[in-house]
């Protein structure tokens, strides 16, 4: 491996790994405070147990993403000086506020944890929401930041030097609102749907406790609300997409060619050698009608571009694929808990519901990790897309390979132990569910 | 002078930074270890973002600065890396997992371990920026990615920050609890390290004579140097006795003191050096817009953090029952 694939590897694999942990630092506290507010409205125990279990996973979850996040801020010097350089002073101001939201964030998480006994009922409540609110700041900020990386704003360029910047500006740019409405939304998707399949898999093993079926509600409350304006969230970027970053939608599509009433391409194995995506089942005028809202609009193809501008196509389509069946999945699954619990009152009664939500449990990371390679590899050859490119940006340091494997090594293990911890709480509610949590 | 203002407020992100570093050196006795545990559960992560408010003020405010430490400090600072990893995981892994002994200590060595590495390499790489051996040509780092850090001066500034450290988190300790064993245990302690951070400083200050040849004269130059120091022996001193007469919140405040103080020295011995002797502050810095917007969003996020801290420290710090 080359120096610069090794550090885009590295980079690759640091922010996979925070991901999924700072998708459960924003939605676990959202849950967790509706529990312990139902907590407080019904006073049944069991809400208070759900409570109690929830906030022991996150604070290990949140723990982890914070020690992954703090790498990620020196990575981003470490690997890529070039564009810190470059930037820094642009786009710094949402990272800075970023860093004030994680203030407040570990502090009412702090007090979350293990204030139970030391402040009021309201005030844990409200540090409960004020970590939740704070999780989702947090998400927004540093995804505004990813959004200019796309849709860089807020400078003129001369002689490839920025000049007069303006922050404020860049911080509005055109990516950034569907990109972090996009991203809460399938952070809340993804963490409501793999704890209510934690849930529902315990519910089939006969345990009918009101602990997990209250449990099984929140999760699919917020997983499922998320899950169903998904879609519409995602067209929206789509659209984004489509006006700013032409080669990125033509990689998404695997649009070789320029198309006037461009087909929408589900499935299907791009070849840039041959410059063609056969296999692919074709719905005519699709992908013009949903990028542009027009079914005659013109899409342009790669041919348009120099091939070095081209990102690696094959890559980019098939994650595509991948979130959006993820996301048509659990939009389904979603449609289906609201018609079942309208219908019956409860979700728990049909085994083939139960089963349909065990099964849909990765979808939603899946979709996060998918998501991020469509637009990070979509984005290549650039790291400020039309601006500099990514070679430009590396840093000298010879023998990267040898953090690469530390870092790998160092996440594998930090990995093993989560779901050994986590599955070992889960365990223990099993067996003990009617009893007292402390 | 903004960025001078941003010169002192990184100066007090990175003492948060060192006081959250420290509470974790992790002496022997389980009773010692609980305490510990007790001490820094609720407020480590709070105190860790001191660290990641410094990197992001530094990248926002001088870009160029910041890559260029971190391209000059690249092993070091992924040494860093490890040792934060290591040390945040293993701390909330230890409090998770099983109560037995065995879980317990492995989860308890990392972290220690890990408590040792970390205020060592920061110490190293802060050293490594005074000592003047990081030299850019244009973009070029002539000075390799080993030898501006790997010589004696960047080494003896990072055991000066353990032991430092270490010297400040047993004082603090001994106000954590009531149980007078204990507080002798760390009160000892203190007394340990807090003689082993002198001779380490007086170590950096010979050394700084040919490992820091410019800071070194900066401050035999200026008149603030003997006073400065003078206050801060003054203020170690006081902490020494405080702790003797066992009058421990006037220990920590002195220890605190005396560390602030210690960080400002240096501070202004190396203003206005970022990297001596390449970047400054004035060379470095970001456009006076980003200054000022990096500046506002300080203040107005202070005006929000400095009630929500006051308020965490008096919920966990205040009563111990
Ligand atoms: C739960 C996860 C999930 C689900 C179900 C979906 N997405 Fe998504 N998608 C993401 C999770 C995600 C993401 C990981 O969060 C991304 C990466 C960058 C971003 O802001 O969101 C993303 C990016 C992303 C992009 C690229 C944006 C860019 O590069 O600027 C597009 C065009 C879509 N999505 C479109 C969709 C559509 C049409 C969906 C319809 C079903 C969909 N997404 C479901
Ligand atoms: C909002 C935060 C993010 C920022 C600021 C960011 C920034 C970067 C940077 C600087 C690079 C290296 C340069 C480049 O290859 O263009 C990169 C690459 C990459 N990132 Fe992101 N990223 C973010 C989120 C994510 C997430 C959450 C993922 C999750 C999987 C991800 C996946 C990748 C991948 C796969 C690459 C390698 C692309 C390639 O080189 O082909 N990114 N990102
Ligand atoms: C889309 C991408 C990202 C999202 C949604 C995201 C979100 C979050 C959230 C919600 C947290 C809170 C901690 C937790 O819940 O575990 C967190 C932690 C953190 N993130 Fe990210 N992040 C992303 C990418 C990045 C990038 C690119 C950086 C690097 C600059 C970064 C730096 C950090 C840091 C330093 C922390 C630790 C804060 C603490 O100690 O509390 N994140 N992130």
């Amino acid at each position: 491996m080359d120096d610069l694939l090794t550090a885009r590897s590295q980079m690759a694999m640091s922010l996979a790994f925070h991901i999924l942990f700072a998708a459960a630092g924003i939605a676990m506290p959202l849950m967790m405070v509706i529990a312990e507010w139902r907590w407080l409205r019904t006073r049944d125990e069991s809400y208070l147990t759900l409570t109690k279990k929830w906030s022991k996973g996150t604070a290990i979850l949140f723990a982890v993403g914070a020690v992954s996040g703090t790498v990620l801020s020196f990575e981003l010097g470490l690997l890529w000086p070039g564009f810190m350089k470059w930037s820094g002073a642009i786009i710094g101001l949402p990272f800075s506020l970023e860093g004030f939201a994680f203030f407040t964030e570990a502090i009412f998480l702090g007090i979350y944890l293990y204030g139970w006994e030391r402040v009021s009922v309201r005030m844990h409540l409200f540090s409960g929401v004020i970590v939740a609110l704070s999780g989702a700041a947090s998400a927004v900020f540093v995804v505004i930041a990813n959004a200019w990386m796309n849709t860089p704003t807020g400078f003129q360029l001369v002689n490839g030097q920025p000049v007069n910047i303006d922050p404020i500006a860049a911080m509005m740019n055109p990516a950034a609102f569907g990109q972090t409405v996009h991203m809460l939304l399938a952070a809340y998707a993804a963490v409501g749907f793999a704890v209510a399949g934690i849930h529902a898999f315990l519910l089939l093993r006969n345990n009918h406790s009101g602990f997990h079926r209250h449990a099984l509600e929140i999760a699919l409350l917020v997983g499922g609300s998320a899950a169903f304006l998904q879609p519409f969230s995602g067209d929206l970027i789509g659209q984004v997409v489509a006006q700013y970053q032409p080669t990125k939608l033509a990689a998404l599509e695997g649009q070789f060619k320029t198309e006037k009433g461009a087909p929408l391409r589900i499935g299907g194995l791009p070849n840039e050698a041959t410059q063609s995506t056969p296999y692919a089942l074709e719905i005519p005028y699709g992908l013009s009608l949903l990028a542009f809202h027009d079914p005659q609009a013109t899409v342009k193809g790669l041919e348009e571009f120099p091939r070095a501008q081209w990102p690696p196509v094959a890559i980019v389509h098939i994650a595509f694929q991948i979130m959006v069946g993820a996301g048509t999945v659990m939009m389904l699954v979603a449609i289906w808990a609201a018609w079942v619990k309208w219908r019956t009152g409860t979700l728990i009664n049909s085994r083939r519901f139960l089963w349909a939500v065990l099964l849909s449990a990765p979808l939603g990371f899946i979709g996060i990790e998918a998501g991020w390679t469509v637009t990070e590899v979509g984005r290549q050859p650039w790291i400020i897309y039309g601006v500099v490119k990514t070679a430009a940006a590396v840093t000298p340091m010879p023998e990267l390979q040898i953090p690469f494997l530390v870092f790998t090594l160092l996440y594998i293990f930090l990995a093993i132990i989560v779901v050994w911890l986590i599955a070992r709480q889960v365990k223990e509610t099993d067996k003990g569910t009617a009893e007292k949590v402390v | 002078m903004i960025s001078l203002t941003f010169y002192v407020l990184m100066g007090g992100a990175d003492y948060g930074g060192g006081v959250w570093d420290l509470l974790a050196w992790g002496p022997r006795k389980k009773a010692q270890r609980e305490l510990i545990a007790k001490a820094i559960g609720p407020i480590w992560e709070a105190n860790h973002v001191w660290l990641i408010l410094v990197i992001v003020i530094l990248f926002t405010a001088f870009p160029p600065a910041f890559a260029a430490i971190s391209t000059a400090l690249h092993i070091p600072l992924v040494l860093l890396l490890i040792g934060i990893v290591l040390r945040g995981s293993a701390f909330i892994f230890r409090s998770y997992d099983k109560k037995t002994d065995a879980v317990q200590s492995g989860w308890g060595l990392i972290f220690s371990i890990a408590s040792l590495m970390t205020p060592v390499l920061l110490g190293i790489t802060v050293g490594a920026l005074s000592s003047g051996a990081i030299q850019f040509k244009d973009d070029l780092l002539l000075s390799g990615f080993v030898n501006s850090w790997f010589a004696l001066f960047p080494f003896a500034v990072g055991f000066f920050a353990l032991t430092l450290f270490a010297f400040l988190a047993a004082v603090y300790l001994t106000v954590e609890t009531k149980d007078i064993e204990l507080q002798n245990d760390f009160r000892w302690r203190a007394f340990l390290a807090g003689a082993f951070a002198g001779l380490m400083a007086l170590i950096v200050y010979l050394l700084s004579e040919n490992g820091a040849p410019v800071i070194r004269h900066d401050l035999s130059a200026s008149w603030w140097t003997w006073p400065l120091q003078i206050a801060t022996a003054t203020v170690a001193l006081y902490a020494m006795i405080a702790l003797w007469q066992r009058r421990f919140r006037l220990a920590r405040f002195c220890a605190a003191l005396q560390v602030t103080l210690i960080l400002w020295g240096w501070g202004n011995a190396q203003f206005p050096y970022l990297v001596v002797a390449d970047f400054t502050i004035y060379n470095s810095a970001a456009p006076p817009v980003a200054l000022r917007l990096i500046f506002i969003a300080l203040t107005l996020g202070a005006l929000l953090l400095f009630p929500s801290f006051y308020y965490l420290y008096r919920v966990f710090k205040s009563h111990k029952s």
